[in-house]
Parts: structure tokens; C-alpha cells; sequence
């Protein structure tokens, strides 16, 4: 490979993890505005910066939409005295916050998050890797963020980040059977029989320029979402945190820079999520159901990129607005219900959808 | 007797929670957007109700003169030994001469001050308020030592009813006949 062809690779990696980051700190800030905002609070609304705070009218308004907060943040993530106790295992105290990043990082190479159209009508995605087998990719390596729970609950030496990091993982096994159940259905609908087969993002995209498969598929997108909900650690199965049991859970050892990176990589988790279930079953870059982007060149590569990026803030909003409305589940709840529910659900959602395919296949 | 409540079974699709579920979420946007009951404090300040006990304040009468007397029946009242009063003579030649006495110095200790009101309510001069000022903020333990200056600032003015020392001049004017 050539200097500079490695080069391009490396720049466009840090471009698109640079506006990830921007959306973690920024999904951070939506999490404090919205949970105010639906608790009867204001939110932050005092941060701001020295010239642009100032200019007349925007400087204001955006100091009170607390634009500025996520810096202020983050400034003090990284100002804080890093502690490490004294009663951990310091390599694997250490070693888990970044092994709870790098996964939520690496899975953003194969999500597709918008498409060049030439003017000769060819579509190609705006994706850091093609992978054909893109999907087994992002439930692989998604599943290896918790490791870093795990080890953080471990290396600590404390019994409540113990039970949170066990928690995880047992949760995490019971939901990732269910959540790759229920995608099994789309991609046996995306690769009809007789067509070119793949497990590519792209290709599901593409064939959700008419209907998207929420539609076709509803069960298996809700199967999805809800294992989706698990999966992130996020409320009502936070588990492996639940603050009014296990103290803060696995990270209840951590300060300082450790904690922000298992903070980002929770938001990284929710956004990455987010954007998995948009190119699945929320039509990617195609704006309504039945309203395919074609536009060519540039602009229309700016379009797609937008219209998935607010589809994506949209499920991000989601999973803070049912964060702050549903209370924790129990934990033998939650086990109940990914095991007794979710998984004869997803099993009888792939047994059903391989009928109507099959009874597609041989009635046309 | 122990009255039995019958629960009604939950239907099945009450048993999914998601009817439950979907109404608190529309519960929470509907708080989305409601009014924000947040009192931006620095900005906006509470409402003090009309008998609030906030900080004790020195006032003086419509005239100008300081009303208290240095009776000192506050700093005898005053259960944590707040308050001290160092009483002064009012020269001869003052235009309130008529005045009993005025207070040469008064202090209030307000780390030690618990807001009882006592105070107010033994001071036969109507001199001493606990009025609206509810925040109290200082570098030093000094600085919590309210002198007689700073509690006539906070106190002002308060109309008076009475005019009492007016009506005690005139009737020495006329010879105090009673």
C-alpha cells in the first residue's frame, strides 16, 4: 500500500472518530438538557465561552442551550486528580476503560452513514470499511465492550463493582442471543433468494429505498431495539451500574480520565447502536418511507449524510426520553425476561419471517 | 373486619407493560414541555412572604432618628447571646435630645444568631425587625458581626404609628400636664 493511500485511510479514521467524539460530548449534554427539561429543571445553562458568549443574541442563546458545557465537561474529566486505589489490580484497573472504548470505536468503521451518487447513476456508500460481512462485524466486536466492564468490576477488588461487572455480562449473553436472532429475519428479507447475498449495511439500505423493513418487519425491530436497550447498559436495564444498588457498579473505583472514557464509551455504544438500527430498519439515508435520495454529487452526499445524523439524534432521544420515564428493572426480571421472553419471541419472529419468504419465493 | 380488595387481573396486554410503558413516556413529554418550575436564583429571586424572620435589622423612624433606645431588652432576651449593646448618651445641644438614649454601638453576631424573632417581640421601641434578608454570605468570622451601621442599612426606614418621642416633646413643650 502506498504512503500516502495509508495516509488518506488514517485521516479520514480520525476525521470520523473526531465527529463521533463531538457526538458523545454533545449526546452527554442532550442527556443533562432533556432529563431538566423532563424533570420541570432548566439544564445547563451557564457555561460559556469568552468572545462567542459574547456576540449579541446567538452568544446568549446558546449559552442557555449549554453548548458550551460539554468542553467545560470534559475540561474537568481531565483536570481531575486520576486516583487509582491502592487495593486494585492496577494493570486491569488501567486496561479496562480503554478495552470499554476501543470496541465502540472500531464498530463505527463498517456503519454506512451516507452515499455518493455519480452522475452515471453508480450509488457508493460513505463508509470507512465495506465489509461484506459488516453486520457479524458489529455484533462481534460491539459484544467485546464488555470486557472492559468486566475487567474494570474485576481489577477493582470491590464487591458492588464485582456483582456490576457480572451483571453485565450475564446480561449481556442473555441479550446478545436475542438481538442477533432478530436480525437474522433482515438479512434473510435483504438477500432474497436467486439475488446477490451479503451481510453488507449497504446492501440493507438499498433495499429500503421503498419500504422501510420497521414496516415489513416490526417484531424483529422491536426485538432489536429492546436488546439494543440491554446491550448499551442503558435504562431500564442498566444492571451493571444501577446506581441505587451497587453504588455506580463497575466504575464505582474510577475518577477522573478513567471515567470519562467509560462515560464515552457508553455514549459511543448508544450512538453507535443508534445508527446500526437506523441502516437496519429506519432506511438509512432515505428520508420517508417510500422516498428514495438520489440526489448526485456532492450535495446529495451532504443530504444523506444529514438526514442520517438527524435520524440518528432522533434515536438517541429516544433512549434518553425512556431513560429518564422507566424505573430499573429487577435483575431476575431482566434475566426472565431476555431468556422466557425475548428469545422464543425473536425464535418464533425468524421461524415465522422464513415461512413468508419461503411462501413469497414459491408463490411469485 | 378486614375489608378484602379484589384486584382485577391484569389483561394480556397490560401483562406486556407496553400500554404502561407508552403512557409514561407520554407523561414525560408532556413534562417536556410544560413550564420549568426552576427559580434561576441570582436572576430571580423567591418571593418573601410579609412575616418572613430574615436577618434582625435596626430601623429608623420617618424622621431619620434611630429608634432604638438601648434598652437592652433584646440582649437579655436573646437566647444565644447574640446581640450586644453598648448604650450612649444623647448630647444636649442634638435636636433629639428629648430622646431617652441612642445606642453607641450595636452588634449582632449573625453566626450565632438563630432567627427566633425574640427580639422583635420584647423591643418596646418597635426598633428591631427581622425583615427579608434571608442570605448572609462573608470571608471571616468578623465579617458576620453585623455593626450599627450595616444594620441600619438593612433595616431603613419603617413608617411609624406612634411617633412616640414627638408626642413626648410637645407634651414637655406644654408643660406635660396630664
Amino acid at each position: 500500500m502506498e504512503f500516502t493511500t495509508l495516509l488518506i485511510i488514517i485521516a479520514q479514521g480520525l476525521a470520523v472518530i473526531a465527529v463521533l467524539m463531538t457526538f458523545c460530548s454533545y449526546a452527554v449534554l442532550a442527556e443533562r438538557k432533556v432529563s431538566a427539561w423532563i424533570q420541570g429543571r432548566v439544564g445547563p445553562n451557564r457555561t460559556t465561552l469568552p468572545v462567542i458568549g459574547a456576540i449579541p443574541i446567538i452568544g446568549p442563546i446558546l449559552t442557555r442551550l449549554g453548548v458550551f458545557q460539554p468542553m467545560a465537561d470534559g475540561l474537568k474529566f481531565l483536570f481531575k486528580e486520576d486516583l487509582t486505589p491502592g487495593h486494585v489490580n492496577r494493570n486491569l484497573f488501567i486496561l479496562a476503560p480503554v478495552l470499554a472504548l476501543i470496541p465502540a470505536l472500531v464498530t463505527v468503521t463498517v456503519v454506512p452513514f451516507g452515499q455518493y451518487v455519480t452522475e452515471a447513476g453508480e450509488v457508493f456508500p460513505l463508509v470507512l470499511a465495506d465489509l461484506d460481512i459488516g453486520i457479524l462485524f458489529i455484533l462481534a466486536v460491539s459484544s467485546l465492550g464488555v470486557y472492559g466492564i468486566i475487567l474494570a468490576g474485576w481489577a477493582s477488588n470491590n464487591k458492588y463493582s464485582f456483582l456490576g461487572g457480572f451483571r453485565g455480562s450475564a446480561q449481556m449473553i442473555s441479550y446478545e442471543l436475542a438481538m442477533g436472532l432478530s436480525v437474522l429475519p433482515v438479512f434473510m428479507w435483504v438477500n432474497a433468494p436467486g439475488g446477490e447475498s451479503a451481510l453488507n449495511l449497504h446492501a440493507v439500505v438499498q433495499t429500503q429505498e421503498g419500504v422501510w423493513l420497521a414496516i415489513w418487519q416490526p417484531l424483529s425491530a422491536f426485538i432489536f431495539l429492546i436488546a439494543l436497550f440491554a446491550e448499551t447498559n442503558r435504562l431500564p436495564f442498566d444492571m451493571p451500574e444501577a446506581e441505587t444498588e451497587l453504588v455506580g457498579g463497575f466504575h464505582t473505583e474510577y475518577g477522573s480520565f478513567k471515567f470519562g472514557l467509560f462515560f464515552v464509551a457508553e455514549y459511543a455504544h448508544i450512538i453507535i447502536g443508534s445508527a446500526v438500527f437506523v441502516v437496519l430498519f429506519l432506511g438509512g439515508w432515505h428520508l420517508l418511507p417510500g422516498v428514495p435520495l438520489r440526489i448526485e454529487g456532492l450535495l446529495g452526499a451532504i443530504v444523506s449524510v444529514g438526514i442520517f445524523v438527524a435520524k440518528v439524534a432522533a434515536l438517541v432521544f429516544v433512549f434518553i426520553w425512556v431513560r429518564w420515564t422507566l424505573p430499573r428493572f429487577r435483575y431476575d426480571q431482566v434475566m426472565a425476561l431476555g431468556w422466557k421472553v425475548l428469545l422464543p419471541l425473536a425464535i418464533a419472529n425468524l421461524i415465522f419471517y422464513a415461512l413468508v419468504i419461503a411462501a413469497i419465493d414459491s408463490l411469485i | 373486619m378486614a375489608l378484602v380488595v379484589q384486584r382485577k387481573p391484569l389483561s394480556w396486554l397490560e401483562n406486556t407493560y407496553i400500554p404502561q410503558i407508552l403512557g409514561g413516556m407520554k407523561i414525560t413529554l408532556k413534562h417536556m414541555f410544560a413550564p420549568k418550575v426552576t427559580l434561576e436564583y441570582p436572576e430571580e429571586r423567591p418571593v418573601i412572604p410579609e412575616n418572613y424572620r430574615g436577618v434582625p435589622t435596626l430601623v429608623k423612624d420617618p424622621n431619620g432618628r434611630v429608634k432604638c433606645v438601648s434598652c437592652q431588652l433584646c440582649e437579655f432576651v436573646c437566647p444565644p447571646k447574640a446581640i450586644r449593646i453598648w448604650p450612649g448618651e444623647i448630647p444636649e445641644e442634638a435636636e433629639t435630645a428629648h430622646v431617652e438614649k441612642e445606642p453607641d454601638d450595636f452588634e449582632i453576631d449573625m453566626l450565632r444568631c438563630i432567627y427566633c424573632g425574640l427580639c422583635e417581640e420584647v423591643c418596646p421601641e418597635e426598633a428591631i425587625f427581622l425583615q427579608d434578608t434571608f442570605s448572609v454570605t462573608g470571608y471571616s468570622r468578623d465579617e458576620f458581626k453585623f455593626r450599627k451601621d450595616k444594620l441600619l442599612q438593612l433595616g431603613g426606614t419603617l413608617p411609624d404609628k406612634h411617633y412616640k418621642w414627638d408626642k413626648k416633646k410637645e407634651a414637655a413643650l406644654r408643660g406635660n400636664e396630664h
